[in-house]
């Protein structure tokens, strides 16, 4: 039935999702291979087609603003990351106890993520001023020696943009790990009571690991955001102190807009793209391997 | 997912169905040291995300000798709704000292066509994709996907070019398809999602009847869609509004957003900063998607979900 229905080509579908192969065919593939093909090219504030192989690659990892920003993303992206993945989950772990007064809680631990973040930016770029945010607040109580001012230090700048990730990631991590126990089966918790499994084994050993979608989705989203981050860092230190919090995304802009250097912009967004496919790729192995397992069994 | 399950769980209280036993013993004990550390860490949690928020209308509220003096937690002395008006009406964006109004108008200029244009493409797509699946829809479906993940950066650049080329970058038709372009992946798995989950009775039914592509489009699937578009319409809203990227590069000086013009404002002032000023404006600039996302509650939070289920 179905063959002889397919026979006719429904001319009004593809009509209607021309938005769609546009946007797929012609940014996603056309768009990106531009890139990558300008990636080669000498281009300055347009594009050229005069191909110099890989010399921009070599000129990119010549470039310490360039190796500073890899730094800085392995550094931000693992620190939120694991931050958030904890500090979000005790969140689920704790709000799934019957706790009263839940809806105003998940509110609460969620409001910064419906927030721009330029805005959570500027929000932190004050409470961590050191004249008058939090640090002097503490001093003027009689804390004299208190010191926590992270911005306006080099070492110690990105550690602002982490508690700033922490603040507005966190609660979305909660949402959608909460999600996933709730999703556990009761029995699962009585059979472990019955067992004589403390709840914190039952916890680590036994949920945890049954709550793997929900845990993979929480991180692959994060990884997106971290290899993304570029509002959060223009709006809190703008990239600053120096060059001390620049990232890969800031660096691509700045070489387009700023300095004008097309070529070597496009050789860093090229290589921004490699650790989102090796992701991908990770996900679909799996995805692949779990799908051969059920068909075996 | 329901409270009757999570209470079954986690109650102290075993079910005793089947036996005849009277409960005996003490009754639970409701406060227990562990309620009294769970209680320590969700409140002190509830303070960290709450402080920001504090500390941003406190200061609003001051004026700004009393900022000077750094008494950060202070209720304010004096409560004065002068920053409030500056920073609607005269904070000073670079050159032009026309406040955060000129911004907001912008934003709602972006926002709402894009938000319609996306969800109307996206709805048929996801209808499109469900019911009508063509030689290679799902190998464009799979690239759209992917392009959820690509990092922006990656085509920022192809997508100047072709909108220069054609004469709308740096516009607000640029600013708009740009949005719709960005907008499209995770939206059109949205519909999809839903449609695949409705029952194909009803497209059948449609078919045996007669009607085509579009007839049961608008008259089946659209009045089914309400719910769904709900939760589209909050995603889009809140992220149009929140966007800074796109805004800064594609809509041109005077289109920008109000989320470029407050950073304008606060990062890029000469002479004195007017902290109270400043988070005034901050504040004004987060109402929408506040506004939003209290209004929505847990409409928001399933557009997050569904948003999210992506991986």
């Amino acid at each position: 039935m179905t063959q002889t229905r397919k026979r006719r080509f429904p001319i009004h579908a593809v009509v209607g999702t021309v938005p769609m192969i546009l946007v797929s065919v012609g940014v996603f593939v056309i768009g990106i291979g531009f890139s990558v093909l300008w990636s080669f090219t000498s281009s300055k504030l347009f594009p050229s087609y005069n191909f110099v192989g890989l010399s921009q690659y070599r000129r990119l990892w010549a470039d310490d603003r360039w190796l500073i920003s890899i730094n800085n993303i392995w550094f931000f992206g693992l620190m939120s990351i694991a931050c958030n993945m904890v500090f979000g989950y005790l969140l689920a772990v704790f709000m799934d106890q019957r706790v009263r007064q839940e809806d105003a809680l998940r509110s609460i631990f969620l409001y910064p993520f419906a927030m721009s973040l330029i805005v959570t930016g500027l929000v932190w770029q004050w409470a961590l001023d050191p004249n008058l945010g939090i640090q002097q607040a503490m001093r003027n109580w009689g804390w004299e020696s208190f010191t926590f001012a992270p911005l306006v230090q080099a070492n110690t700048a990105i550690y602002g943009l982490v508690v700033a990730g922490i603040w507005q990631g966190s609660g979305v991590t909660m949402a959608i790990l909460l999600a996933g126990l709730r999703g556990i089966d009761s029995e699962i918790w009585k059979a472990a009571k019955i067992d004589g499994i403390p709840t914190w084994r039952t916890h680590v050993f036994i949920v945890a690991p049954m709550m793997r979608g929900a845990f993979a989705t929480a991180f692959v989203l994060q990884c997106v955001a971290v290899v993304r981050v570029y509002d959060l860092v223009i709006a809190m230190t703008g990239g600053g102190p120096g060059i001390a919090t620049t990232m890969p995304a800031v660096y691509v802009i700045q070489l387009i807009t700023v300095r004008q250097n097309v070529g070597q912009g496009m050789a860093a967004a090229t290589l921004m793209l490699a650790p989102i496919l090796l992701v991908l790729a990770i996900g679909g192995i799996l995805q692949w391997r779990n799908r051969r397992k059920e068909s075996r069994a | 997912m329901t409270d009757t399950s999570v209470a079954s769980r986690i109650g102290s209280e075993p079910e005793r169905a089947g036996t005849s036993v009277e409960p005996s013993g003490p009754k639970p004990r409701r406060i227990s040291p562990g309620r009294i550390g769970l209680y320590a860490f969700l409140i002190l949690s509830a303070l960290f995300f709450l402080i920001p928020l504090y500390i941003m209308i406190v200061t609003s509220l001051k004026g700004m000798p009393e900022i000077r003096l750094g008494h950060l937690f202070n209720f304010p002395g004096e409560v004065t709704f002068q920053p409030w008006a500056d920073a609607w009406l005269h904070a000073c964006t670079g050159r032009d000292c026309f406040g955060l109004s000129p911004g907001f108008l912008n934003s709602v200029k972006i926002t709402v066509p894009s938000v319609l244009i996306s969800i109307v493409c996206a709805s048929i797509n996801g209808y499109a994709l469900t019911f009508w699946p063509y030689k290679g829809a799902n190998l464009l479906f799979g690239l759209l996907v992917f392009g959820a993940f690509v990092p922006y950066q990656v085509v920022i650049y192809p997508l100047i070019i072709g909108l220069s080329s054609v004469g709308l970058f740096a516009s607000l038709p640029g600013i708009i398809i740009v949005h719709t372009i960005f907008g499209m992946p995770i939206l059109t798995l949205l519909f999809r999602n839903f449609y695949a989950a409705l029952p194909a009775e009803l497209f059948k039914a449609g078919r045996v009847d007669g009607a085509g592509f579009w007839r049961i489009f608008f008259y089946i699937m659209l009045p089914m869609s309400v719910p769904i578009t709900i939760v589209a319409v909050i995603l889009q809203v809140t992220g149009i509004w929140n966007d800074f990227l796109f805004g800064v590069v594609f809509a041109g000086r005077q289109n920008w957003p109000m989320t470029v013009q407050l950073n304008n404002i606060v990062n890029t002032t000469t002479g004195v900063r007017e902290y109270n000023v400043n988070m005034a404006a901050t504040i004004l600039t987060a109402l929408v998607p506040l506004v939003i996302y209290f209004v929505s509650g847990r409409w928001f939070v399933r557009g997050i979900a569904a948003g999210a289920v992506k991986g």
